[in-house]
């Protein structure tokens, strides 16, 4: 047993954390979000140049073949830092190149930093139901034509190729009969309105009309999507665990630093212990919540797809109330200053609240978690 | 970022799974596994099999008699004995009293009291809170005044856990009360039997009589009964306090706990369905066995990273203050499970003089009783709110 993360892993860590401090400050963030794209090409080259894009892609395609835990390493620094760089949406629309096989020449510009993936996954009626697909992919000739809205597509208008969930058999809420596809966002027929988020990223609603796709577009078996589409869910939600837990250490650590430094009636104010017990709360907090966004790193790529969903909704649920916990109290214990825009603990308080609304929030794990056949054994 | 146990771990899993197979006697696993209270004759014949065994001190060092096993064997140890059903180690003798006595002692009183210890020939009691120190312990004001070759001992010391049954108790003494009250205090072992001391029961909650007021009246204690240096027994009692903390979170007995609640979820009905298909009950259960999930991680982590067999740091009130609050929810959840039928309590049932409770759901009988007897769990070792100061200062530096 052993929970230390690699000297390798150790090393990528620093060099993020170095590149964060030096590069990506929190004013010259304010610059990006208020750039007319809201997200950094030079940002995007280092990390290129980092081996970040490389990283989640397997070495036959250039990449290094990075597992889970790796993958948790670099959320967390990026989570620390703020960073609203189109990464997430990037590495889950590899995981799901990646589970479908035959796309390996769009791993390759993955790894490279050529291309930028976003996942289409959610529609309005959906929530967080990613079965629930009212968009559909009709066979026309030797393709498809696609038809429908996929909502708050996150970074979007910043991705080169989207993966668009669809239904190509069955009713509107049924797991079987989903299909996948990968779709240049520059088709004809694609039409994106592009929007700020509150947490200063990017998001996007992406309308399709009668869009032409080849076969060579369909990933994985037609109508046999959902088990990919499942993990890969799966997989970007235990990266918004870890992203969560990055968060966390930073406004933990700058509302333990505002508690000693803050004077009221003569003292700091963490001499007050109606203060120090809810960051002794906030401490306890964020360690169970790591502990769980751990737990859900190893088992993400478990075989045992039972135990994956148990562990993965579990790690949500546990993260999720965590990050109420601590970003409510941070932003509290700042006082005045914390409902202000102007300090980065705003900001990860921000970011952590949409990370609740993202990949299924604490209730939708919590019921996912009791569905799971495990919730129910007593033997 | 390994989260296996090695192969010698899962091989030690199956030699402890073996021994307590054979040995834990079916009559006090009943009564474990049912929450029924035991008697100081089911707690002795445990203690002895497990000291026959050689397994009582695992965490003394070797030459004393300690089975010299990792953190992580512990854990396992703990855990396995939790799953099974056996009694909680009684920690006033093994975990408490000779951690000291090894630190601070002379020769004479490790030949004496540790090998009576690992074979479980003396019942221990902790004579440390008084009625007017309970979390502000170094306030104590039981006395003892140095006469010759004795001490005479006077004063009361509460809450005393199992107390009837003693025959020794360390005590936390002052021998000077001039000085600042950290430093006037003293670490004495006393001989229950000893003329003028009485024991008083106080009956809790559940009306179960688990502890006790002690009463001194000029009790004479020989002074090699002291341990180390006169004045110096806050500092051997903030080390006891350390070694205390060992298996607090009692996550193994967490988990056998979570499995019968979901059994008797499963069995009560709501709507015509199990109690356990209910939205809302299922929610609290699962929210629950969530937070345990992370604490057995929590606790795999910080036995990781214990680099000494001296037991967690400070990260000891974390385990402390979780593993309570999930242990009250358990009974919390147990009590609300069962409904209208927390009301009957059969104290001669769980006493165990007849077989089945009166209204024969002997699930359901004990459940009220140990949800007021758990209420304990968050002020005794230190309350929940002691270790949020202690997380302030240690950890968080504030």
């Amino acid at each position: 047993m052993d929970f230390n993360f690699t000297q390798e892993q150790q090393q990528f860590s620093d060099a993020l954390r170095r590149w964060v401090d030096k590069d990506y400050s929190f004013e010259a963030r304010n610059k990006i979000v208020h750039s007319n794209k809201g997200v950094s090409d030079q940002a995007w080259a280092t990390l290129v140049e980092l081996g970040m894009t490389a990283l989640p892609v397997p070495e036959e395609q250039g990449g290094f073949n990075g597992s889970a835990i790796d993958m948790m390493v670099v959320m967390q620094e990026l989570g620390r830092g703020l960073v609203i760089e189109p990464y997430l949406a990037t590495v889950m629309g590899a995981e799901f190149l990646k589970r479908a096989g035959s796309h390996d020449a769009l791993l390759e510009q993955v790894a490279s930093g050529e291309l930028k993936l976003a996942c289409a996954l959610g529609e309005r009626q959906a929530r967080y139901d990613l079965f629930d697909n009212a968009t559909t992919a009709q066979a026309d000739g030797q393709g498809f034509k696609l038809n429908g809205t996929k909502t708050v597509v996150v970074h979007g208008a910043q991705a080169d190729m989207l993966i668009v969930s669809t239904r190509t058999s069955g009713k509107q809420r049924d797991s079987d009969g989903i299909s996948l596809f990968v779709v240049p966002l520059a088709t004809a027929g694609v039409s994106v309105r592009d929007y700020r988020t509150i947490d200063c990223q990017r998001a996007a609603d992406i309308n399709f009309v009668d869009v032409k796709l080849p076969a060579s577009a369909l990933l994985g078996k037609l109508g046999a999507g959902w088990d990919m589409l499942d993990a890969v869910s799966d997989y970007g939600a235990t990266l918004l665990c870890a992203e969560a837990v990055g968060a966390m250490d930073a406004l933990s650590a700058a509302t333990l630093e505002y508690l000693k430094t803050r004077q009221q009636f003569g003292v700091p104010i963490g001499k007050f212990q109606a203060l120090q017990h809810r960051m002794a709360e906030m401490y306890m907090q964020l360690e169970q919540a790591r502990s769980m966004a751990t737990l859900a790193a190893v088992k993400v790529s478990s075989a045992d797809v039972e135990e994956r969903r148990r562990t993965v909704s579990a790690a949500k649920v546990k993260v999720g109330q965590a990050m109420k916990y601590v970003g409510q109290q941070a932003i509290q214990m700042h006082g005045g200053m914390g409902v202000t825009n102007e300090l980065p603990a705003a900001h990860h308080f921000k970011r952590l609240t949409i990370i609740e609304s993202m990949l299924g929030d604490t209730d939708h794990h919590l019921a996912r978690f009791i569905a799971q056949p495990d919730f129910k054994k007593v033997a | 970022m390994d989260l296996t146990y090695s192969a010698e771990d899962s091989a030690f899993r199956d030699q402890v799974r073996a021994f307590l197979d054979a040995n834990l006697p079916k009559d006090i696993q009943h009564k474990v596994l049912h929450h029924r209270r035991l008697s100081k004759e089911d707690l002795t014949r445990w203690h002895k099999i497990v000291a026959k065994q050689g397994w009582m001190a695992t965490g003394w060092p070797v030459e004393y008699g300690g089975t010299g096993w990792t953190a992580v064997q512990r854990h396992i140890w703990e855990e396995e004995c939790a799953q099974a059903g056996t009694p909680v180690t009684l920690p006033f003798g093994v975990m408490m009293v000779a951690p000291v006595i090894i630190a601070f002692g002379n020769e004479a009183q490790k030949r004496h009291y540790l090998p009576r210890i690992l074979n479980f020939d003396d019942w221990w009691c902790q004579g440390y809170s008084e009625p007017g120190s309970g979390s502000d312990l170094a306030s104590l004001k039981t006395r003892a005044e140095r006469q010759g070759d004795h001490y005479i001992v006077n004063g009361q010391k509460t809450w005393t856990t199992l107390a009837q049954h003693a025959d020794m108790i360390f005590c936390l003494v002052r021998t000077d009360t001039g000085a600042r009250k950290q430093e006037g205090i003293s670490f004495l072992l006393i001989d229950m039997k000893t003329p003028g001391i009485t024991v008083r029961p106080i009956i809790m909650l559940d009306e179960e009589h688990e502890v006790n007021e002690v009463f001194f009246d000029n009790v004479k204690v020989p002074v090699q009964n002291l341990i180390g240096e006169e004045n110096k027994g806050w500092t051997y009692a903030k080390y006891l306090l350390g070694h205390e903390r060992t298996n607090i979170a009692a996550v193994g007995r967490s988990k056998r706990e979570l499995t019968f609640l979901k059994r008797v979820a499963l069995d009560q009905q709501k709507n015509g369905k199990p109690l356990l298909d209910d939205p809302l009950f299922a929610a609290k259960v699962a929210n629950l066995e969530i937070e345990l999930m992370a604490l057995e991680i929590t606790v795999l982590r910080v036995l990781s990273s214990e680099s000494s067999k001296r037991g967690p740091g400070p990260e000891a009130s974390l385990l402390k203050v979780k593993g309570t609050e999930i242990q009250q929810t358990l009974t919390e959840l147990m009590l609300e499970a069962v409904g209208p039928y927390a009301l009957p309590f059969d104290t001669d049932y769980l006493e165990g003089h007849h077989e089945h409770s009166v209204t024969e759901d002997d699930d359901a009988a004990p459940l009220a009783a140990h949800y007021f007897n758990f209420r304990k769990t968050s002020i005794y070792g230190g309350s929940n709110e002691i270790q949020k100061n202690i997380i302030t200062q240690m950890i968080l530096g504030l």
